[in-house]
């Protein structure tokens, strides 16, 4: 099993009071982890990625293992720790000041 | 006895404030989507506990949330708004063409008839329909056809904030977008055309008199007079008697016709309301004094209602949906104020009372009486 951390927003969103768990089909790629949370928690359909493109929100990050992945390409396999669920992937909602 | 529900869409959450129709006494309840952006909350007339609410953010963009049970549970639905075809292009600041993107939804119009039909005005500028209670959201593209190449963004972004469904003829409906204009179609959408002859914006427009690009901050109507139309432009507030095929301007003695919400008496079609701005690089009231003025003659006449509004240091803005009226015997009408407040007057506007101060800048303000 994944396991995915969200922000607070989409924790409230998707009704969820701390990580969640997911079944994703290898190889794990940050597409399939964002497939795999969209399909069990459908009310964070558009909120990560846009619904149309995929691309990911510009105020949205991907953090694992010590590593911003926000970059990666979203095929690109991720980190085995988090593949095999020891770490979390987790989705940040990126800095804002004011 | 009357139950009075003022819906508040607020720069950080919604919020229910409650009366009986004494609306006198008020509970506060929220804030719904506490964090959100919530541009617009509103009733259907169909079915007074069916709200919808377009909740949105920096962060996780466009989220739609339905109530049925008038606001104590939520869940979401569609947000995918996809414009149809080919999106084209129109125009950007700096002359170039710009491709159209989805931005949120600013204004939603349910039907009068139909609780699961829902119009929703969005940014950038298009009107989207939903037929299946907000499950999924189709274009009316035919809306973005006429000339939409030319409409250009203002400061507030090029939002489609005002949709009116003619309450005698379901298939004509009117919009208005921030720097581009109204319009209005008689066949339930497929084909618009603009309606903006008369409309005089010298100090925005190269062209002063163009059939696009004039900023219409919101339009009222009486429903009983579906082809009069009352607008608060960018500068001027005029009317229509002929459903927007020609305006004229009724600003009269206003002390200043810059504005944004526009609002029509519950029982009286020729008593209006609007609440002046210095101007538009000022954004708050003349001399600090939040007025609002009434017209009992459908304009050009204008008196100053003030009694429980801020006499002095007030510099707060009333946003073009955050002005409501309800239908009571003795009407109430509701605004909120870019510093959070929301005033209530139960007399037709001559005396007001603030029914909280302190909440985050207030967006859109709208009101039902439930049996």
């Amino acid at each position: 099993m994944i396991q995915v951390t969200l922000p607070l927003h989409l924790r409230t969103l998707a009704q969820v009071t701390g990580p969640v768990e997911l079944e994703v089909s290898q190889p794990v790629t940050q597409r399939a982890i964002l497939d795999a949370l969209e399909a069990a928690y459908p009310m964070l359909r558009g909120t990560i990625r846009d619904p149309v493109t995929k691309q990911r929100r510009a105020f949205i990050r991907f953090f694992a293992c010590g590593e911003d992945l926000s970059h990666e390409p979203p095929d690109a396999a991720v980190p085995a720790e988090v593949a095999t669920g020891k770490q979390p992937f987790r989705i940040i909602g990126a800095m804002a000041g004011g | 006895m009357s139950e009075v529900r003022v819906l508040v869409g607020t720069r950080k959450g919604a919020f229910l404030l409650r009366s009986d129709e004494r609306r006198q006494d008020w509970t506060v309840e929220g804030p719904h989507f506490p964090g959100w952006e919530v541009f617009h909350i509103t009733g259907t007339p169909a079915d007074p506990n069916r709200l919808y609410a377009s909740q949105s953010g920096g962060w996780f963009g466009q989220v739609m949330q339905r109530s049925d049970d008038g606001g104590k549970t939520w869940e979401t639905i569609g947000n995918e708004f996809v414009y149809e075809g080919v999106p084209g292009t129109h125009q950007w600041y700096d002359g170039s063409q710009h491709p159209w993107e989805f931005k949120r939804v600013w204004h939603l119009e349910p039907s009068p008839d139909d609780a699961d039909s829902v119009y929703a005005g969005v940014e950038d500028a298009a009107l989207f329909h939903s037929s299946d209670g907000g499950k999924t959201w189709r274009e009316l593209p035919g809306l973005r056809e006429v000339k939409g190449h030319l409409w250009q963004p203002g400061a507030g972004g090029m939002c489609l904030h005002t949709i009116i469904i003619s309450p005698d003829n379901p298939n004509r409906i009117f919009v208005a977008i921030s720097a581009a204009g109204a319009f209005r179609t008689d066949d339930g959408g497929v084909t618009w055309r603009p309606i903006n002859e008369g409309l005089k914006s010298e100090y925005e427009l190269p062209d002063a008199t163009a059939e696009v690009g004039h900023c219409v901050h919101s339009i009222a109507m009486h429903p009983s007079r579906p082809d009069t139309l009352f607008m608060q432009k960018h500068w001027d507030v005029m009317r229509s008697d002929n459903a927007g095929e020609l305006w004229y301007e009724v600003s009269g003695n206003l002390p200043s016709d810059f504005g944004f919400p526009i609002a029509v008496h519950a029982h009286e079609p020729e008593t209006i309301y609007v609440v002046p701005i210095a101007s538009d690089s000022h954004h708050f009231p003349p001399d600090g004094k939040l007025r609002v003025y009434r017209s009992r003659s459908g304009g050009n006449e204008w008196e100053a209602l003030t009694n429980g509004l801020p006499q002095s240091h007030c510099y707060v803005n009333v946003l073009r949906n955050a002005f409501a009226v309800d239908t009571l015997e003795s009407c109430g009408l509701y605004l909120g104020t870019t510093g959070g407040q929301v005033y209530v007057s139960a007399d037709s506007g001559d005396h007001w009372m603030p029914v909280v101060r302190d909440l985050p800048p207030v967006l859109s303000v709208e009101v039902q009486v439930l049996p």
